[in-house]
């Protein structure tokens, strides 16, 4: 079947089998290998994209499905070749990985909970990564990085709103 | 050595250079490896626990376009020799594939190679397979009988492994101790479960008589095995270094599944990529952990000093061998934990059954037996109703007692337990934290304090192979590192292993800048494939800040040493008169000097300003062998283990809501001391994740296995991961006690927290249930479990009550 994905501002077509996950077209078929495949049944988040802006697992959806829908993955969020966001640069302060495997996920997770808010609560940050899995950092530089965003974020609001 | 305070780069706060790559997307796991060409490979699984395999018809399977292969057991027998086994058991013969007979639900028993993975699995769907169920056994205490049925009827028995040692007057001491003590606690078979699956890429080149491999492991002698096995020379196998492994802690070993995919790479001379899919990876990916049981004894006064320790292990290690036996053995050199218990009887029991294979777990198996060590201390210091803290204090190895060497014949470095004790219950306020747990306890809640107090072996030398097999005589365990220095002055480090988050780009660059005093931000740090390799042993046992730092420190002192030679020569005076600098030589006495870029071209394009019989260029290569561990074990099975102890101290406090039997984690503090750290957010990062591991061992992980032997947790709804609810905050009280065996005081950290925190969740929850009478003595703690049990205990209680109105 022929689909049109819109991935990360950019509009791809595809052909792909109507059985073809969201995961495996945008791994294989668009090219993207930043997105994970963990547990492949819902559980890990390892391959969470965002779908119109909400963290959605990519292993649960069919590549059909994203016909229409606005995918963002990991390699959407860096500004340029060799920039880094300001939540990527944040689990680079904080050290909020080791094996990177889980990150794309969980940077994903965190960046759709800084859209909804700059002021997020320890356990608002703990809620929003609570369905990926890490079993490297035990999540408290994760934590950190999220919330070291938030700060860094909030900060350059009040510049730009005050200047 | 170094005094941390003096330290330039080591011990500071830098980023970890490896993140980038990661936080946008841009790493290399194997998944993202397609060379050219690949075809894709899926495995059929035995339905059965154990079951004669009477026939394969794959013709329906092979009459599928795009289906390129399908081979059983017996076609890779015929070509490939067995996988190696760790200890001295050769009948227990094992291949990628089963041959003949299954031996557990979930073995691999044939492969076939289609165009993609879907096409792949659904040939396998085409595959006929004939099986003859036959009797099984799943219970590790049954198989250890004498008149149990073999798994492998070759080896004529269910034992792999059944070694006694006594270390000291150990009947003596059981004879004259006023009290003793005896219990028997499990821990059950949980396992690392890392997120990113086994996956291995396999290219045979039949012009270059080349195999490529790219594979997701962590792996001492990797490449070796490989080509063992598939009778290939070893300098036709190319193992490929580079790519990032999606966490490990220990069982990403992968040789089946390399032996396999190059196997059938070889027969189609074209690339194979064979990637696990979850299901896969619980039942066949041979990763579990130690399922083990003790019983110990303990002989006591009655100032709580414990004189000496029976120790019964006994440990369900699956259907096949290869090195998990071993797992009894690294415990060996920390068998008395840190404290100065004086004899040790140690029986040592490893046992086929059918169930999957295990693989080594972080820590080796040092985390359960540090559980059933720090069991005991709780007990005695119950039975004699004193304080835990107070008994560990007591029996702790005093910091003016090191070096100290313990029974079984291992000398620990260094520490000052009584020290990282005092300063992590002064910074969580002991009274204070009791006084909450009997708050608690006054709103209707359980709750309890834990405590724990371990060691971490790091170093990793293989003391325990030859201890356990006598055929094994491998003393040799070096780690190597690479350094030049370019003409135009920029240094370049090569490593030889693969790495799966533990930061060792990061550990190089800074130990080498801290040498040679130069940012390490502009230091490259690259990976050999196999073939260029220096001698590796990968990262295991916690070893890398010792045996990699330490090669690292000595390559970069030789390009130190050269450069201020050629100074010396220019300048006019001794070295010993020299002083080096940030990259330069300067001579204090006339003022003259020579910068890093003037001796780096010297020794690149000018020879004949160079000290007569020099060689040119600026590159070196250390082979670090591990700093102790040097000799064979004693015939009466003393051994120096490993060369490092760091130390570790938890706290915790744990709430029970008695109805629901969930444990609430509402204080977590660990006091660590690991020697000179050189990166302290990754040292930081492996704590907290050890003890997130930890808690899941302690309360929620575990393969279960139904009466069929079908493991039941096969996904991660029954198998459950901590999440970040389950994972509380940690405070972490750092100590460091310098290791006189590292050229920085470094020890290692790759295990720290895991080692430690089921012990302390089991003390926490024992704490909290002590009131009813009842123990748990079984990890997983699962809710259910406690539930159940505060469930009884309570309307014990009640009918008693009742029975005595």
């Amino acid at each position: 079947m022929r689909v049109e994905l819109s991935v990360n501002g950019r509009t791809v077509a595809v052909d792909v089998e109507p059985r073809r996950t969201l995961l495996d077209c945008l791994r294989e078929d668009v090219g993207l290998d930043g997105t994970h495949a963990g547990c492949e049944h819902g559980v890990c988040g390892a391959c969470t994209i965002l779908l119109d802006g909400e963290p959605v697992r990519s292993c649960l959806m069919l590549a059909v499905q994203g016909d229409g829908h606005a995918i963002t993955t990991i390699e959407g969020l860096s500004p340029g070749p060799g920039e880094l966001s300001v939540l990527q640069d944040a689990f680079c302060e904080t050290h909020g990985l080791q094996c990177g495997y889980c990150t794309p996920g969980m940077i994903l997770a965190g960046q759709a909970l800084l859209a909804r808010t700059l002021s997020p609560s320890r356990a608002e940050i703990v809620e929003a990564i609570s369905g990926n899995i890490c079993r490297c950092t035990g999540y408290g530089q994760i934590v950190e990085a999220i919330a070291l965003a938030a700060q860094r974020l909030r900060a350059a609001n009040r510049k730009a709103g005050g200047a | 050595m170094a005094q941390p305070a003096s330290f330039k780069y080591v011990s500071r706060k830098r980023r970890v250079r490896e993140d980038r790559r990661f936080v946008s997307g841009q790493a290399t796991f194997v998944s993202d490896v397609t060379p050219a060409g690949t075809l894709h490979a899926a495995v059929v699984t035995s339905p059965y626990a154990c079951a004669r395999i009477a026939a394969i018809d794959a013709s329906e399977a092979l009459a599928m376009p795009g289906v390129h292969l399908v081979v059983g057991g017996q076609d890779l027998a015929a070509a490939t020799d067995p996988l190696l086994v760790g200890v001295d058991a050769p009948l227990v013969i094992r291949y990628p594939l089963a041959v003949d007979r299954a031996r557990y639900a979930g073995e691999w028993v044939a492969a076939v190679v289609a165009d993609s993975r879907a096409l792949a699995e659904d040939a396998r769907e085409k595959i006929r397979i004939d099986y003859e169920p036959l009797p099984f056994l799943l219970d590790g205490e049954a198989a250890y009988k004498a008149d149990s049925t073999p798994v492998h009827p070759d080896h004529g028995s269910n034992v792999l492994l059944d070694k006694r040692f006594v270390w000291g007057d150990v009947d003596e001491a059981f004879a004259a101790a006023p009290h003793k003590g005896a219990y028997r606690v499990k821990w059950g078979r949980s396992a690392t479960v890392p997120i990113e699956t086994f996956g291995v890429v396999a290219s045979w080149d039949p012009w270059r008589e080349m195999l490529d491999v790219w594979a997701s492991i962590q792996m001492p002698k990797f490449a070796d095995q490989i080509a063992r096995a598939l009778r290939m020379p070893l300098n036709g196998v190319r193992v490929h270094q580079d790519v990032d492994v999606g966490g490990s802690y220990g069982v990403k070993r992968g040789i089946k599944h390399a032996v396999l995919a190059g196997y059938l790479s070889r027969r189609l001379s074209r690339p194979v990529k064979l990637i696990e899919d979850r299901l896969e990876n619980m039942c066949g990916g041979d990763m579990h952990g130690p399922e083990r049981v003790f019983d110990v004894e303990l002989a006591f006064d009655g100032a709580g000093l414990v004189h000496a320790m029976r120790m019964r292990a006994l440990d369900n290690v699956g259907a096949y061998a290869g090195r998990s036996p071993l797992q009894l053995g690294k415990p060996v050199g920390s068998i008395v934990g840190p404290y100065r218990i004086g004899a040790v009887a140690y029986h040592a029991i490893a046992v086929t059954t059918n169930k999957t294979p295990q693989e080594a777990v972080r820590g080796f198996g040092q985390s359960p037996t540090n559980y059933a060590i720090e069991t005991g201390i709780d007990r005695v210091a119950e039975a004699l109703a004193l304080d835990r803290l107070e008994v560990r204090r007591r029996n702790f190895i005093r910091a003016e007692e090191f070096p100290y060497l313990i029974p079984s014949g291992t000398t620990y470095d260094s520490g000052d337990y009584h020290t990282v004790v005092a300063k992590t219950l002064d910074r969580l306020g002991w009274e204070a934290l009791v006084a909450e747990r009997d708050r608690l306890r006054t709103t209707g809640q359980l709750a309890g304090i834990g405590v724990a107090s371990c060691l971490e072996p790091s170093g990793g030398n293989s003391s325990f192979e030859p201890l356990l097999n006598t055929k094994n005589t491998t003393t040799t365990w070096m780690e190597s590192c690479r350094i030049m220095v370019d003409a135009l002055g920029a240094i370049t480090l090569t490593i030889h292993t693969t790495s799966s988050g533990q930061g060792h780009e990061t550990l190089a660059a800074t130990v080498a800048g801290e040498v040679l005093q130069i940012d390490p931000d502009r230091i490259r740090v690259v990976r050999a494939t196999s073939l260029e390799s220096l001698p590796s042993n990968s990262p295991v046992g916690s070893r890398m800040a010792i045996m990699l730092g330490g090669a690292v420190h000595h390559a970069a002192g030789q390009v130190r040493d050269k450069l201020i030679a050629i100074a010396a020569h220019r300048l006019g005076a001794p070295a010993s008169a020299l002083r080096y600098r940030d990259g330069g030589v300067e001579h204090p006495a006339s003022g003259r000097a020579m910068e890093w870029i003037d001796l780096a071209t010297i020794a690149h394009r000018h020879f004949h300003l160079l000290p007569p019989g020099m060689a040119p260029g600026l590159a070196f290569d250390h082979i670090l062998q591990v700093p102790t561990g040097l000799e064979l074990p004693t015939p009466d099975g003393r051994v120096q283990m490993y060369p490092c102890f760091s130390f570790e101290f938890h706290v915790v406090l744990v709430a029970i809501d008695p109805e629901i039997g969930k444990p609430q984690i509402r204080r977590y503090v660990i006091g660590h001391d690991c020697g000179t750290v050189i990166n302290p957010d990754i040292v930081r990062g492996m704590t907290l994740g050890g003890i997130a591991h930890g808690i899941g061992a302690a309360l929620l992980e575990e393969f279960a296995y139904d009466g069929e032997g079908q493991l039941v947790a096969q996904s991660f709804m029954d198998y459950l991961l901590p999440s970040a609810h389950e994972v509380p905050e940690v405070e972490i009280v750092h100590h460091v006690t310098p290791s006189p065996n590292t050229v920085l005081g470094q020890k290692g950290s790759g295990e720290s927290g895991y080692l430690g925190a089921p012990a302390a969740l089991s003390s926490a929850i024992n704490d909290a249930v002590r009131p009813l009478g009842i123990r748990f003595e079984v990890l997983p703690m699962r809710i259910s479990a406690i539930g159940d049990a505060i469930a009884e205990a309570v309307r014990r209680q009640e009918t008693s009550k009742g029975a005595s109105r």
